[in-house]
């Protein structure tokens, strides 16, 4: 590939179809945005399955079906058919709480290829206090146990924070105990509703150095047996992620209401002109959509970016991220430790509170 | 279960890509890939002829016979390259042996 790559048009690889915003939980880190699509903006079944025939197309091989809870939506299983249809690895994201016994069969039916659940805590009262829904983890429990009944492969999601990162050995049991072949531990990343109880969920530093001592330690351990993939805490990292793999180049994001983002958060970002799969389609979004396009490459990127070695294995991190801490979203991500705004994350982070959760709720 | 050695593979056990682990033709991208969980390799010739032979039915033991009929390659090379990329799927639990 060229060095500069600016305008380079990449393939994507994944695609996460937000089939909706509704959700019965409400957990105070969800990534949707704080504007959430109502259910009258929900895009058609028939829709839906012309974008993951246009997104195979395209050269996506995995859809990943969320939301929200993706089980809100009654044609749930005619989505899920429809992306297996049009070849594509179908991976089903739940929150567990409202997938019937019923649901998950029609989904292995229509050929569904993997699940994830979300889990909050091992402690059923801790799990069920961050969910803001009493009786949450019963019933993802439960939903567990069919998928595997059934001969699905399963992930467990866990989301670190202040209120159960001392548990994070317990959660890799948990998951064991459920059969889950990967379990998914990502710190809290400060977008959205995360942003708005960044205090009350932000661990220390000493917790975050233990926490991942213990995920190396539990790796190890638990090798051959379950895959432990960790997302480490952006406000404590010395370099930037590459934020998914490079804006405009590894995968894209369909809303309910069918807008087309880079990255979910990326409407956090104001001024950008998104597409919709409504009016476009998804090879002519990703192409030409002036969103894809405003951060493509690494040209826009300035010092210490620009001359800086690690220009293509991060692009500067993330873009909304840049623009949430620092109010210009061409910057320099500040997590980088070489970022001149580098010591307001360390201020930041140094917050923390024992605060009532801002539920996310419609 | 596998019960074979760390780093080998028993003759008998015959390796399977279970549900949830494909190996598919992506015209757009160009080649094989295996798909998984949160996770795409591309599959380069060998890969491919390696994976397509572990379909539950031949044995470890006859996959290696067969490659090495097929390549007309020395057996014990042949051995060598399918345990590693075997062993490495099994232990990230995208293959059942």
């Amino acid at each position: 590939m060229a060095d500069s790559g600016a305008m380079t048009l990449y393939k994507p690889l994944g695609l996460l179809a937000e089939l909706t915003h509704r959700c019965p939980l409400g957990c105070p880190y969800c990534s949707n945005p704080l504007a959430l699509d109502k259910r009258d903006d929900e895009l058609d079944t028939a829709t839906w399955m012309r974008v993951f025939k246009e997104a195979a197309g395209l050269g996506v091989l995995q859809v990943h079906l969320s939301g929200g809870e993706p089980g809100a939506r009654r044609d749930l299983p005619e989505i899920a058919a429809s992306a297996r249809e049009a070849g594509l690895y179908t991976n089903l994201i739940t929150s567990g709480v409202g997938i019937t016994t019923r649901t998950i069969r029609d989904l292995w039916e229509a050929g569904l290829d993997h699940v994830q659940i979300s889990i909050q805590d091992s402690d059923a009262v801790s799990s069920d206090r961050i969910a803001g829904y009493r009786g949450a983890y019963a019933r993802k429990c439960a939903l567990a146990a069919e998928v595997k009944r059934l001969g699905l492969p399963l992930t467990i999601n866990l989301v670190v924070h202040r209120a159960n990162i001392e548990r994070i050995g317990a959660m890799v049991d948990l998951a064991l105990d459920l059969k889950a072949s990967r379990i998914e531990i990502a710190h809290v990343q400060y977008y959205g509703w995360a942003l708005k109880n960044r205090a009350a969920l932000m661990p220390s530093a000493d917790q975050v150095a233990r926490a991942a001592a213990e995920v190396e330690e539990l790796r190890a351990r638990h090798h051959g047996k379950i895959v432990i993939d960790a997302v480490v805490p952006d406000y404590h990292a010395r370099f930037p992620k590459p934020c998914v793999g490079g804006w405009g180049r590894r995968s894209l994001n369909v809303t309910p209401s069918g807008k087309v983002l880079p990255c979910h958060a990326a409407e956090a970002i104001p001024d950008l002109e998104f597409w919709n799969v409504r009016e476009h389609s998804l090879a002519d979004i990703w192409a030409s959509s002036p969103a894809f396009n405003a951060f493509r490459g690494t040209d826009f990127l300035p010092e210490p970016c620009a001359s800086c070695e690690r220009r293509e294995i991060d692009f500067g991190g993330c873009r909304c991220q840049a623009f949430l801490l620092t109010g210009d979203a061409r910057a320099t991500d500040p997590v980088c430790h070489l970022s001149p705004d580098h010591t307001r994350v360390a201020e930041l982070a140094a917050v923390q509170q024992d605060a009532p959760y801002n539920y996310r709720r419609m | 279960m596998d019960l074979s050695e760390p780093g080998t593979i028993a003759p008998d056990a015959k390796p399977r890509l279970p549900r949830g682990v494909r190996l598919t033709h992506s015209e757009a991208q160009g080649g094989f890939v295996l798909l998984a969980p949160e996770r795409i390799f591309k599959a380069d010739a060998i890969a491919h002829e390696i994976l397509k032979r572990c379909t539950g039915e031949a044995s470890f033991a006859e996959i290696i016979d067969d490659l090495a009929t097929t390549f007309n390659a020395p057996r014990e090379r042949i051995a060598a390259d399918v345990t590693a990329l075997l062993r490495g799927l099994a232990d990230k639990q995208l293959l059942e042996l």
